[in-house]
């Protein structure tokens, strides 16, 4: 038996929301007497950072610290109109949302903070402590939680605001295929190093460089997150999952994870990221959603490194020791394909 | 193990990084539910008397039901109610049916034939689990076994069985073809220019979205006749209304909640166990829960579906790309589902992140007997990403050219047309590339050390080339036998001058300018309204969608004993309303200059370095959660 190392390479972009548009999303933003904010939404948190981006995004359209704001999501009665979590729309369409909700919540608290400190409230800025002051003059400030009790007992004023975001709906020509698909795309590329045994077809993959492009990585840590489990669901998808192994044939469909092959701990593999950020002009804080995208260059970037080490082209996934060993045993042996790079 | 570094000096000059919460690495606010096991799921709701629904399957993938036998069941113990598909008060429903997309053509429980292994015939409400699963078993369907058809070319051929009623030439209706074209340039007279051809078939299988928690819902009688359902779709709404259409009552007689959810992928905007829940508990006024097991998850939920791509490319000997055409299969299974939105999505796609001047593709939603397929991360795209970038390494390997070198020489840029007639803006292809050969040590030549996405575009490059259009595959056509073909046809029947496009779709503005947020607060350049070709009123100049609405009557089909009318020659931009082209400047005014001294506009921005991960640090000491004392688990609504 021998081990036979490969390089792959693959390069993609993903398409941000919605295609053709036509999906709104609706933010609600109110605030709490003592000047808390509370965002509603009917978004949906999967596990990928719904209630956090958001929460982020709102902070920073608002101006004030993350603890100061709440996210609720999914209550049909309370919660606002949105499409829902898919098609890496959430970020884009519903944070957009958001920042319009943020901003006119915003403008009513710069109101009447100017009330209270009898300035202009286009003189006033947020210093996102928790503080409202004059421009130039920091000391002459009032804070968020007294504006807003000032607003609620005082003024009789709501410190709230309403956010829609839509891209407006198109078609596609039939003859042509001429569509507006989405109007903001990330990139990534992939290197992925993967050694086949020729005696057994085994596939271990290694090592994973990759690069992804974000527009702006509106948290560091999740973005982070996402990218690595998204290229463990790669290396997945590649290798191990079928729900149909004889496909188009439905013998043998697997019924629980016995069955249902996928890695486990001692499969994760190493991964060296680097993020680019070129911010999209009209996502929000120029951030597009990388949680689709990260799983699709690991496919091909893996069929590509099974070709470099032993030169069998694996054109149907998964990318099973059977098929390799069947495509070895057809062209007499491994055929390395030299080292790349 | 593992690393992570942010490149902030690439793109610097087009980005501020003095935000102050965007970038942090905030921790979530719902983690500690999360690791703690605290967190309430929608089967984290208990409720007394609840029952329990489960379904009775098809064991074939295809066949006529007969009789449905349920009186075995019915005297079952614990059994409160049989439901069968003329319980369901409108059964019949496609998912896109909210935005105007496709025929209705899916039951919720079947009720005259079944058309893939695992459709449900049949469900059981009872005291518990078990008591559902025993009565399920009891019931007796005489059936009639159909043909059936499991593959996407085989259902293509005049004489494969029809697996769904509503679409009969297995395959989903995109006015007025059998499929989505996308024309751009003659790709045929590109094949004939180039040096080399390459052409490969690549086959996806279908996968589980295997989230931890399986599909399912909670639905409640409420006071003032409502109905609450606790739920774990990925989609609210979508859930509710499709509800509320397959249940034929008013969408504000539903109250959903939801939001946290134990992994979805894709899998969980399908709703099905929402009607199901509601409808459960409309015919029996108790509480019930309808949620998949792992098995159901597996074989009757869908998966995200198969799909093969055949492409074929017409390439230089210097690596250029100059002619690239896709012949694409969907496989939906019994129904649409969402399939038919992959497929435009899909096409919006081609021909990848590369500018290629002649581009054509067919692409088909195909109705085979198995288990409907629908949404996974990467919907779409990942399946044809990996058709196009294995592609792409075969081509390099045929004319001798580093495959990352390749990429870059075909990459698009910035001002680039692509295919569906829309000039690239914002693109990063080229810096991922050298970016991840930098990190892996893959050698790459200057010259391709050197290319930028924000350089390259050429007055060529910018241009939509005269295109050759067809009309081969009208609806009806295949399936009496007068087109075989599923390629792009070479039998082109006009040409679509120059320079012809409709115009761009942008976003709405916002509806009152207290709502748009300060330019000075957002860290980078807003959308100029003008580069998108003016923010439109809405209901100015939408093109209509490729289908009417689900809720007119189907169009009439073309009479298969005459040849449809053929449609008036291109001599106008395709979508209607489009306004005559506009001429392009020859640099795309939104590109920032690359070597540009200028400050930009907002002041300093020296590239702050990353911020460093702080690991968690709790305000308070950890303590372990309890119930309040003295009250019962069950009476907190919370099973913890």
């Amino acid at each position: 038996m021998t081990l036979h190392s490969g390089r792959g390479f693959a390069c993609i972009n993903y398409p941000i929301g919605m295609n053709l548009g036509g999906d709104p999303a609706q933010a609600l933003v109110h605030s709490t007497p003592d000047g808390k904010f509370m965002v509603t939404l009917s978004a949906i948190d999967l596990g990928q950072g719904m209630k956090s981006v958001t929460r982020q995004i709102a902070a920073e359209a608002l101006g004030v610290p993350i603890d100061d704001v709440y996210v609720d999501t999914a209550d049909s009665d309370t919660g606002p109109h949105d499409m829902g979590s898919f098609a890496s729309r959430g970020t884009h369409r519903v944070g957009n949302a958001v920042i319009r909700a943020a901003s006119e919540a915003r403008a009513h608290m710069m109101e009447a903070a100017a009330e209270e400190l009898e300035v202009s409230p286009a003189d006033l800025d947020t210093d996102g402590a928790g503080n409202i002051h004059v421009k130039g003059a920091p000391t002459r400030r009032i804070t968020v939680a007294e504006t807003a009790i000032a607003a609620q007992f005082k003024q009789g004023r709501t410190l709230s605001g309403r956010g829609i975001f839509l891209i407006e709906p198109s078609g596609v020509d039939p003859d042509t295929g001429e569509m507006s698909p989405v109007t903001c795309f990330a990139h990534a590329a992939l290197i992925i190093d993967l050694t086949v045994d020729d005696e057994t077809g085994e596939v271990e993959v290694t090592k994973i460089n990759s690069a992804y492009e974000v527009g702006r990585a509106l948290n560091s840590r999740l973005v982070e997150q996402q990218l690595i489990g998204g290229a463990w669901m790669g290396v997945s998808h590649a290798l191990y999952e079928t729900t149909e192994p004889y496909y188009p044939d439905r013998r043998e469909g697997p019924l629980d994870f016995n069955a249902y092959l996928m890695p486990g701990p001692g499969e994760i593999v190493p991964h060296d990221i680097a993020i680019l950020e070129r911010p999209a002009p009209d996502a929000p804080f120029g951030g597009k959603g990388p949680g689709e995208m990260c799983a699709n260059p690991v496919l091909p970037a893996i069929a590509n490194a099974v070709y470099n080490a032993v030169g069998v082209r694996i054109d149907a996934l998964p990318i099973t020791p059977e098929k390799i060993l069947r495509g070895i045993l057809a062209q007499g042996g491994a055929r390395p394909q030299g080292q790349r790079g | 193990m593992s690393s992570v570094e942010f490149r902030k000096e690439l793109f610097a000059d087009e980005r501020q990084d003095d935000l102050k919460q965007i970038g942090r690495p905030a921790i979530r606010q719902d983690i500690r539910g999360h690791v703690t096991g605290r967190t309430a799921y929608y089967d984290d709701h208990l409720f007394e008397r609840l029952l329990h629904m489960r379904c009775a399957r098809s064991p074939h993938h295809h066949a006529r039901i007969r009789s449905v036998d349920t009186s075995e069941a019915a005297r079952m113990p614990g059994v409160q109610r049989i439901v069968l598909a003329k319980d369901v008060p409108n059964n019949l429903n496609t998912l896109l049916s909210l935005i105007n997309f496709g025929k209705d053509d899916e039951p919720l429980i079947a009720g005259t034939k079944v058309s893939y292994r695992g459709e449900a015939v049949a469900a059981v409400i009872a005291e518990t689990e078990l008591q559902a699963r025993q009565a399920a078993a009891a019931i007796r369907v005489d059936w009639e076994v159909l043909p059936h058809v499991l593959d996407v070319e085989e259902a293509l051929k005049p004489d494969a069985p029809q697996v769904n009623a509503v679409y009969p030439d297995n395959t989903f209706d995109y006015e007025p073809y059998d499929h989505v074209k996308l024309r751009f340039g003659d790709v045929h007279k590109g094949f004939a220019a180039a040096d080399e051809i390459v052409e490969a078939t690549y086959q996806m299988s279908p996968i589980e979205q295997a989230p931890m928690e399986t599909c399912g819902a909670i639905a409640v009688p409420e006071t003032a006749d409502r109905i609450l359902c606790h739920t774990g779709t990925q989609a609210l709404f979508f859930s509710l209304g499709t509800t509320a259409k397959l249940l034929d009552m008013p969408s504000s007689r539903l109250h959903f909640v939801g939001g946290t959810v134990g992994g979805g992928f894709g899998g969980k905007v399908d709703s099905i166990t929402e009607p199901m829940a509601v409808l459960g508990a409309v015919l029996t006024g108790r509480p019930v829960k309808f949620q998949w097991d792992r098995e159901e998850e597996m074989q009757v939920g869908a998966p995200r579906g198969a799909e093969r791509w055949v492409i074929r490319d017409g390439v230089m000997r210097d690596g250029r790309i100059v002619a690239r055409s896709f012949t694409g299969y969907f496989d939906s299974g019994a129904y649409t589902r969402l399939s038919s939105y992959a497929g435009t999505k899909g096409v919006g796609h081609l021909p990848g992140p590369y500018s290629i001047p002649n581009v054509a593709a067919n692409v088909f939603c195909i109705f085979t007997n198995r288990t409907p397929a629908t949404a996974m991360r990467g919907f779409g795209i990942t399946g044809v990403d990996f058709a196009i970038e294995c592609h792409m390494d075969r081509v390099a390997e045929r004319v001798g050219i580093d495959p990352i070198s390749l990429r870059i020489l075909n990459a698009y840029r910035d001002g680039d047309m692509k295919a569906h007639r829309r000039t690239a803006k914002n693109t990063a292809l080229v810096e991922c590339c050298q970016v991840v050969a930098d990190k892996a040590g893959w050698r790459l030549s200057a010259e391709d050390r050197a290319a930028s996405s924000l350089t390259g575009t050429t007055a060529e490059r910018q241009a939509i080339p005269e295109t050759a259009l067809d009309e081969e595959g009208r609806i009806g056509e295949r399936r009496a036998g007068r087109v075989t073909g599923t390629a792009p046809t070479e039998r082109s029947t006009g040409r679509l001058p120059a320079g012809t496009r409709g115009r761009d779709h942008a976003a709405i503005p916002v509806q009152r300018p207290d709502m748009e947020i300060l330019s000075e607060r957002v860290g980078h350049r807003m959308p100029d309204p003008a580069e998108a070709g003016g923010a439109p009123p809405l209901a100015a100049a939408a093109p209509a969608r490729p289908t009417p609405p689900a809720a007119s009557p189907p169009p009439a089909r073309p009479a298969s004993a005459s040849p449809p009318p053929a449609s008036p020659p291109h001599a106008a931009p395709a979508p209607p309303p489009a306004p005559p082209r506009q001429p392009e400047p020859a640099q795309p005014a939104h590109r920032s200059e690359p070597t540009a001294p200028t400050a930009p506009a907002r002041g300093g921005h020296d590239p702050a370095p990353p911020a460093q991960p702080k690991p968690y640090e709790p305000d308070k000491p950890f303590s372990r959660g309890v119930n309040r004392p003295g009250v019962s688990r069950f009476l907190t609504g919370r099973r913890r």
